[in-house]
């Protein structure tokens, strides 16, 4: 019950936004996310974004794991 | 990018798991405090590409297996009573009460209703005006902003027959007391989707109290195996700090709309941990101007127990001093199907995620 799965915002109306999952199509309240705008990926957890993704954070990430892997 | 296939190359998974085995000179504990990096680590196969030198503990951070006895005997009273329908996550049917699960209720005539978020809950209630709707809340930091504002638009839409029995609690109280309680571990794998509300800033006090290392853990087999890697550093320099490895979804201050949300409608109190008993201010009550959407005021109760009347040694696992495979019952009498205690009932349950993934991890 703990899942929160990254979704992508199609639409936005007021705090409602129509998400989706893999091609699945979901309802999702938005209303606890700052911006949230069409083609952001949020969090998504019990019906609600929790938390916009941050694309730039997750490409450093995959870099850094790149550079830890070329060193050893 | 979609944010999930990316974090589980083959390959770099495989290159991060040699780098942790060059880098891990000692003896390492890790705890995850999170059910779904439980899941996760057993899904993923992620115990076999570990040294031995590293220990993977799993500790109080399934929502379900955490909730005390008597929050499940509670609902279970509620669902036996006439007019009322209970609307729950999926995961709380199976677990077993003293005598009964909501799952028996059901066969037995209750109304129960899965929902998938408390908002689907109210909507039954606002369309039922004359049925007695309750959800029991579980979860932690994540989940009770979900909560909050379903009381919130509760309260402003005036919906009555609407109310909440509140488990939710709150993670640095029990990560707190698995330290206090002397199970030795050199760092924390922290949860990321809590972090993502509260944080990573909450877990400061671990490091620099306890020189306990921390590193806030992504769910993909990269982001698990990064963060290994990084609390390895961290003890290896003793260089005791918290760090986030999940930074596309977490920040050192987290969401503070949530975390106002939480604020308005929660407070904190005591409340019980199944394994750990009573722990200060570790759990969250509706404040005094939601009483009358607060189950827990608005019903009387029976006295229930707090222990589980069977030799189900949850409560140990849940602390890391034992591993399911030490409990007599696991996968003999308690299997999924059959579940004895909330550990085998959730995916994010320490007892489920063995059983389910065992095979997995040998074949691998
Ligand atoms: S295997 Fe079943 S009975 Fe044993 S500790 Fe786990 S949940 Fe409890």
């Amino acid at each position: 019950m703990c899942l929160s799965v990254p979704a992508k915002i199609e639409s936005v109306n007021g705090s409602k936004a129509r998400v989706s999952i893999g091609g699945n199509k979901y309802q999702a309240d938005i209303s606890l996310l700052e911006n949230a705008e069409n083609g952001d990926y949020i969090l998504l957890h019990a019906g609600f974004g929790i938390q916009k993704i941050s694309e730039q954070h997750a490409k450093e990430t995959l870099q850094l794991i790149d550079e830890i892997n070329r060193k050893t | 990018m979609k944010f999930i296939d990316e974090y589980r190359n083959r390959e770099m998974v495989k290159r991060l798991a040699s780098a942790i085995r060059y880098e891990a000179g000692g003896h390492y504990r890790f705890m995850e405090v999170c059910g779904s990096h439980t899941h996760a680590v057993r899904r993923h196969g992620l115990l076999s590409l570990l040294p031995a030198n590293i220990r993977l503990l799993s500790g109080p951070g399934c929502p379900v297996c955490v909730s005390d006895q008597s929050f499940i005997d509670k609902i279970i009273y509620l669902a036996g009573m006439k007019g009322f329908t209970i609307t729950t996550f999926g995961d709380l049917e199976r677990v077993p009460g003293n005598e009964k699960s909501l799952a028996s209720s059901r066969e037995e005539g209750a109304d129960i209703r899965i929902v998938y978020s408390p908002l689907e809950a109210l909507d039954i209630a606002a369309k039922n005006p004359k049925r007695e709707v309750v959800f029991p809340a579980i979860g932690f930091e994540t989940t009770a902003p979900a909560t909050a504002i379903t009381l919130q638009k509760a309260r402003k839409a005036n919906i009555r027959n609407f109310s909440v029995l509140s488990a939710h609690k709150i993670m640095p109280p029990a990560m707190h007391a698995v330290i206090d309680d002397g199970i030795k571990i050199n760092g924390y794998i922290c949860p990321g989707h809590v972090s993502s509300i509260t944080g990573s800033k909450i877990y400061n006090v671990f490091p620099e109290k306890y020189h306990v290392a921390a590193v806030v853990a992504g769910f993909e087999p990269m982001d698990i195996l990064q963060s290994v890697l990084m609390l390895v550093r961290q003890v290896n320099y003793r260089n005791f700090h918290t760090e986030i490895q999940y930074k596309r979804a977490v920040t050192v201050d987290g969401n503070s709309i949530a975390q106002d949300v939480i604020n308005d409608v929660f407070e904190e109190q005591d409340d019980i941990w199944r394994g750990f008993g009573v722990l200060p201010k570790s759990g969250l009550k509706p404040r005094e101007k939601y009483s009358n959407w607060n189950a827990e005021h608005r019903f009387d109760f029976p006295k229930y127990n707090s222990v589980p009347d069977t030799s189900c040694i949850c409560g140990e696992i849940l602390k890391g001093k034992k591993e399911p495979e030490d409990c007599m019952l696991f996968g003999k009498s308690c299997n999924p199907q059959h579940p004895v205690g909330a550990c085998m009932v959730s995916p994010e349950g320490c007892c489920n995620a063995h059983f389910k993934y065992q095979l997995h991890e040998l074949q691998d």
